[in-house]
């Protein structure tokens, strides 16, 4: 199967789930089902491709196929914002907080936060994007520490509300949220749209880059925000979920055999879209809410990944 | 025309490079020699954008190069540096495909196609083009990432110890191809050589670096003489003559106890 067909079977798979999720198991005023299933969707596909797609480009920046945007410490810092706010308001203003605010709150914070990182230390260090990363994990552990420490202090029955904001979920999606995340990714995919092309180049390393005439510095700097806003987006709309760019990510490059942003990107957000979609399916039908998303897609994509692997290994 | 002005860089407190001015010959092949931290490969990344310098400006074909749009400069000037390893896989093929970036940004034309076949053969490696690279010998790899250079198909080609690791046949196959591509193809090439009789052999020119400053600079026949060499390197190295070539006896004095054993006459 040449990269086309491959795209071609995982865009099938992807239509064909998202038809199952909205017109099986149909009852009630389909009026109101179908525009709830449709709104659920939206979020799931939307969420699932920017994880996607993020996490592939942010694995091209730093050269390595075993990080995940969550390393510089977005998903810690999420969490944090979430407990502070319920520890120093309490669970309740949490909850009836306007859920646009809530999330502007969120998102913007998460971005300023990589944007800092970002300004401080690359200009800092002669350009070395492994400086961020370190600093990020460093970042990362201490807002889990700041944030664990206070739910120890917490009452349990607040606890249980930021417990709630711990995984990922996409049962309830907010319309107006949804819109703002919408226009939050397709904007900043728009304003970056312009450095996609130089992705294949800065796959060979920064020297191979800049001698191949790409404006290094600055295309590395507006896709490391890209991914930012990117992964700030889809975490305050579904909560941390960044596990799922790793997988999803492999698995397009282990299945799509081709060093090409196009067809990888395409295949990852794709993937994206069938894991999540397909995950939700398998929560709400056969496990009825039982379990939660993230075991779901662990367990699958982490069996699949390692048959993919394992395959591999004998063949050569 | 490459001409750098008074190029200086620091790292830290270190000054590695020194007001360097060097001004390289178009249509010759150009070695920058000298000990190790001398300078060599810091100078051959600044003038290609790779390092920042602190002060001083190169200029390429009279334009600084800072003046230049990215895409511009990388169709003037390609370089390669020492490692060639890459962090995702792919075939020859690919790999010289991308030296047609500058050109096409990724969209490969029917002219980019007649280019990469070009570069390959020049190569020698159209049996090998569908390859993978980690299947590659370490001088099959080097001349598929010179082929990438090829096809970037650019005046001035620098090169960071293009020999490195290789063995004498691979490496003397690779100074045969860059001779070449200043002979039949009108290029101009600069490296960085450790190798002084590689340099004595193929270079036209020598430019000599020691401490971060040019020391001495010259033509090959000026430059391959034991009381320059002393000064470069503070090692005397006696020149003998074989077949018109000169030839750097740099291996010093043999110690005693070494003759005794494989003679055995004492």
């Amino acid at each position: 199967m040449n990269d086309k067909a491959k795209l071609a079977v995982l865009a099938a798979l992807a239509i064909a789930l998202i038809g199952i999720f909205l017109f099986t198991d149909l009852a009630g005023n389909l009026e109101y089902v179908l525009s709830r299933r449709c709104k659920k969707v939206w979020a799931i596909a939307l969420t699932g491709a920017t994880v996607a797609f993020a996490t592939t480009v942010f694995q091209t920046l730093v050269n390595n196929r075993i990080l995940t945007p969550s390393i510089i410490g977005l998903d810690s810092l999420y969490m944090l914002l979430q407990t502070t706010v319920v520890f120093l308001f309490g669970g309740f203003a949490l909850t009836s907080m306007n859920r646009e605010v809530r999330f502007l709150l969120s998102a913007g914070l998460m971005v300023l936060f990589a944007g800092l990182l970002y300004r401080l230390l690359f200009r800092a260090h002669e350009r070395d994007l492994y400086m961020v990363l370190l600093v990020g994990i460093v970042c990362g552990v201490f807002f889990q520490s700041i944030a664990s420490f206070m739910q120890k202090l917490m009452d349990p029955n607040e606890f249980l509300i930021v417990q709630d904001r711990m995984f990922a979920s996409l049962n309830h999606p907010d319309t107006d949220v949804l819109l703002i995340a919408t226009a939050l990714a397709a904007f900043s995919v728009l304003a970056c749209a312009r450095n996609f092309k130089y992705l294949d180049a800065i796959a060979l390393g920064r020297d191979h880059a800049i001698n191949l005439g790409v404006p290094y510095e600055r295309a590395i700097r507006h896709l490391f925000l890209l991914v930012a806003a990117l992964i700030a987006a889809a975490t305050a709309l579904a909560g941390p979920i960044t596990f799922l760019g790793l997988l999803v990510a492999n698995i397009a490059h282990q299945w799509i055999h081709t060093y090409r942003h196009r067809f990888r990107l395409a295949g990852s957000m794709l993937l994206g879209v069938i894991a999540l979609v397909g995950g939700q399916l398998v929560v709400e039908r056969v496990f009825t809410f039982s379990t939660t998303l993230s075991v779901i897609i662990n367990f699958v994509g982490g069996v699949y990944f390692l048959y993919l692997l394992l395959r591999e290994n004998r063949r050569w | 025309m490459v001409d750098v002005r008074n190029v200086t860089k620091r790292y830290g407190g270190k000054t590695v490079l020194d007001d360097v001015s060097v001004r390289i010959r178009p249509g010759a092949v150009t070695a920058f020699i000298g000990p190790n931290g001398a300078g060599k490969s810091t100078l051959l990344s600044v003038i290609c954008r790779l390092v920042h310098k602190d002060g001083g400006e190169v200029r390429v074909d009279g334009k600084e190069i800072g003046q230049y749009n990215h895409f511009e400069l990388a169709r003037k000037l390609s370089i390669l540096k020492q490692t060639n390893q890459l962090p995702i896989r792919l075939t020859v093929r690919e790999l010289v495909g991308f030296g047609r970036f500058p050109h096409s940004q990724g969209r490969l034309t029917k002219e980019d196609r007649r280019h990469i076949d070009e570069a390959i053969r020049y190569a020698g490696l159209e049996e090998l083009q569908d390859k993978y690279l980690d299947e590659l010998s370490g001088g099959q790899r080097q001349r598929a990432f010179i082929a990438m250079v090829l096809a970037q198909d650019t005046p001035y080609v620098f090169l960071d110890e293009p020999l490195n690791n290789l063995d004498m046949k691979h490496a003397v196959h690779i100074m045969q191809l860059i001779r070449r591509l200043v002979g039949e193809l009108g290029k101009t090439v600069v490296l960085v050589l450790h190798d002084i009789n590689f340099a004595a052999s193929y270079a036209d020119h020598i430019v000599a670096l020691k401490d971060g400053r040019v020391i001495r600079e010259g033509s090959t026949e000026d430059m391959v003489r034991t009381d320059v060499l002393q000064q470069v390197y503070d090692m005397d190295i006696p020149i003998a003559e074989f077949g018109g070539r000169k030839f750097c006896i740099y291996f010093g004095n043999v110690p005693a106890w070494k003759k005794k054993g494989s003679g055995g006459d004492e």
